[in-house]
């Protein structure tokens, strides 16, 4: 098992040294249950061995797909049914790639199902946040503050909440351009973060990158004058 | 006390105030860490910064749940 230390939010980049290690010395048998050896032993066969795993895993992961449209599909409604089958066979195509061009950085700290199984939900996944958000403009400014109302509270709760809302705001005014821009879209209009890092040209790791750093720099504002904000979000969390 | 929806939009301004690892680190363990969770393990332990990163990140809880919600669907 690997254990990984946790670490500031950087995109993980494995090393080529350590690539190249892989690729000459596989999963120790070891560590490799009899279902997970025998789908490496297949796909890293040559002639029709290979080509039937190849299929197989194919299969496998056109299920994966499907399961994972299934779930999304009631906030799809726009969406006709061969639409869906087709964003699934062409997630479970992309998946196959991804999967046999990584197969060597498999470590067999998961079952082989489980490890192919997250690049088809992740492939279906992008590709239906993408097509639910095509042609929609993507809001980049403040626009939900309106929807807090303090509606309800007593005036005290009703003045901490101003004052927290107002320092909120100005906290967010005092990121630069792109953290607030990445902040407003993902935190506060919940726009999906692979669909602005299509239309921002970058992809999700650098994107959380800059949404941690506003979030860091949002929290460090908060705290300067005298807010606690790990109690607001503990309650919640 | 402040109402739901304040402290929800607070929890997504503001992420988890814990360490965590980003999006890429976090694809590279989750299958790994659920099967560890899914065996009744202590993956968040074997896993620093995963669960706190699923808290901070609606895309790559999305994907851990369909992962755990398909792992857990096979017969």
């Amino acid at each position: 098992m690997t254990v990984a230390s946790a670490a500031s939010v950087e995109p993980a980049v494995r090393p080529p040294s350590a690539a190249a290690a892989l690729a000459v010395d596989p999963v120790p048998a070891g560590l490799l249950d009899d279902e997970s050896r025998a789908w490496l032993r297949d796909l890293r066969a040559q002639g029709p061995v290979h080509e039937a795993a190849v299929q197989r895993l194919h299969a496998l992961l056109l299920r994966a797909a499907r399961f994972e449209v299934a779930r999304r599909r009631p906030g799809l409604p726009h969406l006709r049914g061969d639409e869906l089958g087709e964003i699934a066979l062409e997630a479970a195509d992309d998946a196959l790639m991804s999967v046999l061009a990584r197969l060597d950085d498999f470590r067999g700290a998961s079952r082989f199902t489980t490890w192919v199984y997250k690049f088809a939900l992740l492939e279906a996944a992008v590709k239906l946040r993408k097509r639910a958000w095509q042609g929609r403009e993507i809001p980049l400014e403040q626009e939900r503050w309106d929807l807090l109302s303090s509606a309800g509270l007593g005036p005290a709760e009703a003045a901490e909440q101003s004052e927290l809302l107002t320092a909120l705001q100005d906290g967010i005014a005092a990121l630069t351009p792109h953290q607030r821009r990445v902040l407003v879209a993902l935190a506060l209009n919940g726009v999906p973060v692979d669909v602005l890092a299509d239309r921002l040209n970058t992809n999700r790791g650098a994107l959380y990158k800059t949404l941690h750093d506003a979030r860091r720099n949002l929290r460090t504002y908060l705290t300067n004058r005298g807010f606690d904000p790990a109690v607001s979000f503990e309650e919640h969390h | 006390m402040q109402p739901p929806h304040f402290t929800h939009m607070l929890a997504r301004l503001l992420g988890p105030a814990e360490p965590e690892i980003g999006c890429d680190q976090c694809f590279d363990q989750l299958d790994s860490y659920l099967d560890l969770q899914l065996a009744g393990h202590d993956a968040d332990t074997a896993f620093p910064g995963l669960h706190a990163h699923l808290h901070g990140c609606p895309a790559c809880r999305e994907d851990y749940e369909s992962l755990r919600a398909l792992i857990s669907a096979q017969p």
